[in-house]
């Protein structure tokens, strides 16, 4: 029996993290002796505590390439990228989401400290070096994800969406652990990088290892919303509250990115032959059913659900080269999807209102006569998801179909460049209503506070500025794998 | 020096997003104040660096501000050169630009007149029309400033669109947006040709960035390829060709010339601003900036040359027979963009960019001042309704005598010098065509004079023609159109005089213009000459001077002393005025050869291959199946728990299969 | 080597010993008064043996995961308080951080209510 000395682990690297758990019990706490109705005091916190989080995360861990806690928490750029993304558009969430809760009545302290939860969790994921780490993570967003979308207890739609999100979401963090269990059985160790090193020196256990693969992939797959373990995307976007939708849309995308890359992108990079194929079947499927299905839909959550499929394809695909290029492409594009979408939410809940979802897509009709303001930043939004040239979209997608095509597969850029122009057709079509069409009835009314909206013109704005200058973004993501 | 130089691009741009999104809550006034003290501020940071690199204060600066994307090794940036070509052309540019400003003020002061009532077109005109003349001016010193292909094209976009724009400005009147159509549909064709030497350049330089191409280029001068199955062209004569195209649609030499005249529907400010000082010289400016490349290749310099000498000669002569007042001064502009063309085409690059810039001064007087007479006419334009104005405007009419002596080449005024420059180099010079040149850029001299004084005989001398109505509300311009024109004539003067030595015939571009030795044709021509005086003494001892004399007197016999006669000449010679009022019938060319021949292949495809295989079969037919499979696939998408998971379950059969038990 | 496992015997043999001890003493000494509830097999609670979807009080699950959490901190406790010596201030800090978010949830729970019946 060794006796390892007990090494103090730098606490100094894992700050954020432990930065967002502490704030998140200080809102806890607070939240829980405050008679303020509208919970203010917890939302400003919980915006002050991402705010921070990026700040911490930038100063701390950019450019840094460390680990601590005996090689279970890794501090580098990659996953102070994802980070900092994923504090944004936590950020941009609850920025959009006060009235909406409030209107609905589900504007609860546990609102924030489940959103919290679920940010640390996604947090600890992009940063694990360690698969025992790395689960934890997956599971601690997992849950408070399942947690929120049943946040609204009387919506029967919303209990459903909740249950088949949880009993799903169980199975693939099931196959998930068992694939790492046969990685455990086979490498003897639970440190990425020794699997790393152990998967690069194969022989007879080859059979094993591509086991335990395909059931992680399959439980990767499943956070991703990938064709075809994605049959739980539109139900709990179309059932879940919006905001929590928005959540799930888009920081949790980020996180998968940061799943994906720790544990195979990165951990089982050797094996990149073998799950090469893999990920390509899951990008054809995923791009062939979402845009199809995107077509008929007239919810508007419903079709971004399906129109995600579309995108994680377009994700799923910078993987297959394995490249830092391929790489770096996937986290430009996750990124900036997510912030897009990010937007088309917060357009939705803009215009919800008491009784009325704003979310089917005929609700944007004439938008431009009441607000030309947002209407204009629909037009930039859908044009981006697009990937009209001009637009962040469009460098996103180039990004990736270049990587695509240096990695032999020119015939899965075509197929995506076909899907993309099918996707053309359901994005245009609401900026079509927003546009050429007179509102029916009460039509669309921006509701919503000035700071609401004017945080979601930046945002509308900013997706603009960020496709007349990609080029920074690209340089930060290119950096993040160098 | 970079931010000083992105303040002076940037506040053009600022005022006019101020303007253009929130005219409505800045009200006129605060659309014409942001505007003008943004482009003031530019102007006077423009003044500074012209200055700091006259001094020797400033170095020029190449440098790149924003590296916007990476493809295939080829870096796409956004970077400004700046040295004594590019400062001067800032300063010309904000300062006309800048004048325009404030005489648009006054111009526009009552322009919800030109709007049918009930228009919602006509809702913050004002203000749309000083957001666009802002963006203008960002989007020319976007051009001048840039240090490569990729940004001047965008920046040559740009001002293309501003000009559509503003040719359309009134855009319920048909014949306007005719002509902005018209515009835009000529310009492309001259961008088709600049965008493929843009490719040239890429292909064979392997660079956007200018100093990196000129480096390449002079060190492979012979440098061949191959077009349409082995003949073997210099790669400087095809690119150069190709960019002049782009030239040629911008700075409307003929063919592509049809533009310019009809964008006059377009507010007079316009007209001075982008179709006389600015715009229009973008091509000239750009050849000059190619000079490198141009030098390489005799055969581009006098395919350059030869159009030149025509437009500058045949435009002229229009110019004779039209009654628009502003379209004869378009068809003036024209001629004189010839002019310059010619001076580029004996490698005189100096000289024509020098034309440049004093054009730009007294032809933008001549238009604002033009603008002043029209807005006195109510808007009528019609010279043959007026006459007589002298008394009524004298600054306006004393402003434009000095302008149109400059523009005739009156020895000291400013175009005298620049003009003389053009005709002494493409005398010294042996190139291919410069006997032809030179003897259109004489005769040209001759017929500038002639439609000059005509316009200012008709509009200013002899008996008023308007009706009563109109001659009893006839009164000078108020001061913020007559101020611009004071302040345009100065340098109309003047500016020749202090200038030309060091521009024309001394070295003072230095590096930014190249020339090689065997083509120096200023440079013979310096030699000749040691001071401006000198060259005002040679004025009367030659040529020219007696041709715009002979101008001048044909003028005023014809329109002052008799002013039956050009009936009777216009029905004596009606072959030669037919063809001259009909303009050669480049208007009938394109309309009906080139664009009917367009429109015959356009309807050919629409009716064959697009209504009847895209459409039918491939979009329709698409479009259908693909809805069929989406509404399969929905059903799939039962809402049951179980059936979810078994699908995951087969997800992860499949990829077991396939890729463990498949892969051994 | 095999008499590493003495003390799991000796073990084996004293659990043995007051398992009989403690039965015999009972079923020899204690009074004998047997009734229907008293027969009936007990767990925790519920009838053992009834319809699965009967009713019941959805506090008494509260109650019950409440417990659970404490209960398996216990667990932690117990291997964390043998290692104390080794892990030193920074194991012992550890625990604190521990013991202070549990603390937090149970301040969370008191205060929602969840520990009051009625």
């Amino acid at each position: 029996m060794t006796n390892e000395a007990f090494e103090t682990p730098n606490l100094l690297l894992a700050l954020p993290e432990i930065w967002l758990l502490a704030m998140a019990c200080v809102v806890l706490v607070v939240d829980l002796f405050s008679n303020d109705r509208d919970h203010g005091p917890a939302f400003w916190l919980t915006q002050v505590t991402l705010l921070g989080g990026i700040i911490i995360t930038v100063s701390t861990q950019w450019g840094v390439d460390a680990t601590t806690f005996s090689g279970t928490y890794v501090a580098d750029s990659l996953g102070a990228l994802l980070k900092i993304g994923i504090l944004v558009l936590a950020f941009l969430g609850f920025a959009y989401s006060r009235d909406y809760m409030r209107d609905r009545g589900i504007l609860k302290g546990e609102y924030y400290m489940l959103g919290l939860f679920a940010v640390l969790g996604m947090m600890v994921t992009v940063s694990a070096g360690n698969l025992l780490s790395l689960y934890l993570g997956v599971e601690l967003m997992s849950l408070s994800l399942y947690a929120l979308v049943a946040i609204d207890r009387d919506s029967s739609r919303a209990s459903e969406a909740a249950m088949k999100y949880f009993v799903l979401g169980a199975l693939a963090s099931g196959m998930l652990l068992y694939g790492m269990s046969m990685l455990y059985g086979v490498t003897g160790t639970l440190d990425l990088g020794e699997i790393t090193a152990a998967a690069a020196e194969l022989d007879d256990r080859r059979f094993l290892f591509l086991f335990g693969l395909v059931f992680m992939m399959v439980g990767v797959a499943f956070k991703f919303g990938a064709v075809p373990f994605h049959m739980w995307v539109p139900d709990v976007y179309h059932g879940a509250p919006t905001p929590v939708t928005l959540m799930i849309a888009t920081a949790s995308k980020v996180a998968a990115v940061g799943l994906f890359l720790r544990l195979i992108g990165e951990g089982l990079l050797p094996l990149l032959e073998s799950w090469q194929h893999m990920v390509v079947l899951l990008a054809v499927l995923s791009l062939l059913i979402g845009n199809t299905v995107a077509l008929v839909q007239t919810n508007i959550k419903r079709m971004l659900a399906y129109s995600t499929f579309n995108h994680v394809g377009f994700i799923l695909m910078g993987f297959v080269a394995g490249t830092p290029e391929g790489y770096a492409a996937s986290v430009f594009y996750a990124l900036t999807y997510a912030f897009t979408v990010a937007a088309t939410f917060g357009v939705v809940l803009l215009l919800a209102r008491k009784g009325f979802e704003a979310d089917h897509i005929t609700d944007l009709k004439g938008l431009n006569d009441r607000s030309p303001l947002f209407a204009f930043v629909v037009l930039i939004l859908m044009i981006s998801l697009t990937g009209i040239p001009g637009t962040v979209g469009f460098y996103a997608k180039w990004m990736v179909l270049k990587s695509v095509v240096e990695a032999g597969f020119v015939w899965l850029a075509v197929l995506a460049v076909i899907g993309a122009v099918v996707g053309a057709f359901y994005y245009l079509r609401l900026v079509r209503y927003c546009y050429f069409d007179k509102a029916e009835g009460e039509g669309p009314q921006p509701t919503g506070s000035g700071g609401f909206q004017a945080v979601l013109a930046a945002n509308g704005l900013l997706v603009l500025v960020a496709g007349i200058f990609p080029g920074t973004l690209v340089a930060v993501c290119l950096a993040a794998f160098l | 020096m970079e931010n000083l130089l992105l303040i002076i691009v940037l506040a053009p741009l600022a005022g006019a997003i101020i303007a253009g999104f929130f005219g409505g809550t800045i009200g006129r006034a605060g659309a014409h104040w942001v505007t003008s003290l943004s482009v003031a501020l530019s102007c006077l940071l423009s003044f500074h660096v012209l200055l700091g690199l006259i001094s020797g204060d400033r170095q020029p600066f190449d440098g790149t501000v924003y590296n916007w994307m990476v493809a295939g090794g080829i870096q796409f940036q956004v970077g400004f050169l700046v040295d004594r070509l590019t400062a001067m052309m800032m300063v010309v540019v904000t300062f006309v630009s800048l004048m325009v400003h404030i005489y648009t003020i006054g111009y526009m002061a009552d322009e919800e007149h030109n709007w049918p009532k009930d228009s919602l077109a006509g809702v913050n005109a004002y203000q749309r029309f000083f957001s666009y003349i802002a963006l203008f001016t960002f989007a020319m010193l976007m051009l001048v400033m840039s240090n490569n292909f990729l940004q001047l094209f965008f920046a040559w976009e740009a001002v293309g669109l501003v000009s559509y724009l503003l040719i359309g400005f009134w855009m319920n009147r048909p014949t306007a947006v005719f002509a902005n159509l018209k515009a835009f549909l000529v310009n492309r064709v001259g961008d088709f040709g600049f965008l493929l030497g843009i490719g040239v350049v890429l292909l064979f330089y392997g660079s956007l960035n200018y100093s990196e191409v000129f480096a390449t280029a002079a060190a492979n001068p012979d440098l061949t390829m191959s077009i349409f199955g082995g003949a073997e062209w210099q790669v400087a004569t095809v690119a150069g060709i190709l960019l002049f195209i782009g030239a040629m649609g911008k700075s409307a030499q003929v063919p592509l010339h049809v533009w310019l005249p009809d964008s006059m529907e377009g507010p007079t400010p316009i007209s001075a601003l982008i179709h006389a000082a600015t715009m229009v010289t973008a091509g000239i400016f750009m050849v000059a900036r190619m000079s490198p490349i141009y030098e390489l290749s005799a055969v581009a310099l006098s395919f350059i040359l030869v159009i030149g000498a025509i437009t500058a000669l045949f435009m002229g002569l229009v110019g004779l027979v039209q009654n628009d007042i502003k379209r004869v001064v378009a068809y003036s502009t024209l001629s004189q963009l010839g002019y310059m063309v010619v001076a580029l085409g004996v490698s005189a690059y100096a000289a024509g960019v020098y034309h440049l810039m004093t054009h730009a001064f007294f032809k933008a007087l001549l238009f604002l001042g033009a603008g002043s007479v029209i807005i006195a006419m109510h808007h009528k334009q019609d010279m043959r309704e007026m006459g007589g104005l002298k008394k009524y405007m004298p600054v306006t009419y004393w402003t434009m005598l000095i302008g149109t002596l400059a523009l005739i080449g009156f020895p000291a005024f400013s175009g005298y010098f620049s003009k003389d420059g053009i005709i002494l180099a493409v005398a010294e010079s042996q190139r291919a065509g410069a006997t032809f040149a030179y003897l259109c850029v004489l005769a040209g001299v001759f017929v500038t004079a002639l439609y000059s004084f005509r316009l200012l005989f008709l509009v200013f001398h002899g008996e008023g023609r308007m009706d009563r109505h109109t001659r009893e509300h006839l009164h000078e311009s108020p001061l913020v159109v007559t101020i611009p024109l004071i302040l345009l004539a100065i340098p109309s003067v003047l500016i020749g005089l202090v200038t030309v030595m060091p521009m024309v015939l001394g070295d003072w571009f230095g590096d930014a213009i190249f020339v090689s030795q065997a083509n120096d044709v200023l440079a013979a021509v310096a030699a000749k000459y040691d001071s401006a005086w000198g060259l005002v003494a040679h004025g009367f001892v030659s040529l020219p001077l007696y041709l715009a004399a002979a101008g001048f007197l044909t003028a005023w016999y014809l329109y002052v002393i008799r002013p039956d006669l050009p009936d009777q000449l216009r029905q004596r010679f009606a072959l030669a005025y037919t063809i001259l009022e009909k303009k050669y019938w480049f208007d009938e060319l394109h309309l009906n050869v080139f664009a009917g021949i367009g429109r015959a292949l356009g309807r050919f495809f629409w009716k064959v291959t697009d209504v009847g295989l895209i459409d039918g079969l491939l979009v329709n037919g698409t479009a259908r199946t693909i809805g069929r499979v989406a509404a399969g696939l929905r059903r799939v998408q039962t809402g049951f728990l179980f059936h979810y998971a078994f699908v995951m379950i087969i997800g992860l059969l499949v990829m077991l299969t396939w890729f463990v038990f498949g892969a051994r | 080597m095999l008499e590493n496992y003495l003390p799991i015997l000796l073990f084996i043999i004293v659990g043995l010993g007051v398992g009989v001890v403690l039965l015999a003493a009972g079923f020899i000494l204690g009074p004998r008064k047997p009734s229907e509830e008293k027969l009936s097999p007990y767990e925790c609670g519920f009838e053992a043996f009834e319809d699965s979807r009967m009713r019941f009080d959805v506090r008494y699950y509260l109650v019950a995961i409440l417990f659970i959490i404490f209960d398996l901190e216990i667990a932690f406790l117990f291997p964390w308080a043998i290692v104390l010596d080794e892990i030193g201030l920074f194991g012992f800090a550890s625990m604190g951080v521990f013991l202070a978010i549990l603390l937090i949830g149970f301040l969370y729970e008191w205060k929602k209510g969840a520990l009051e019946w009625e």
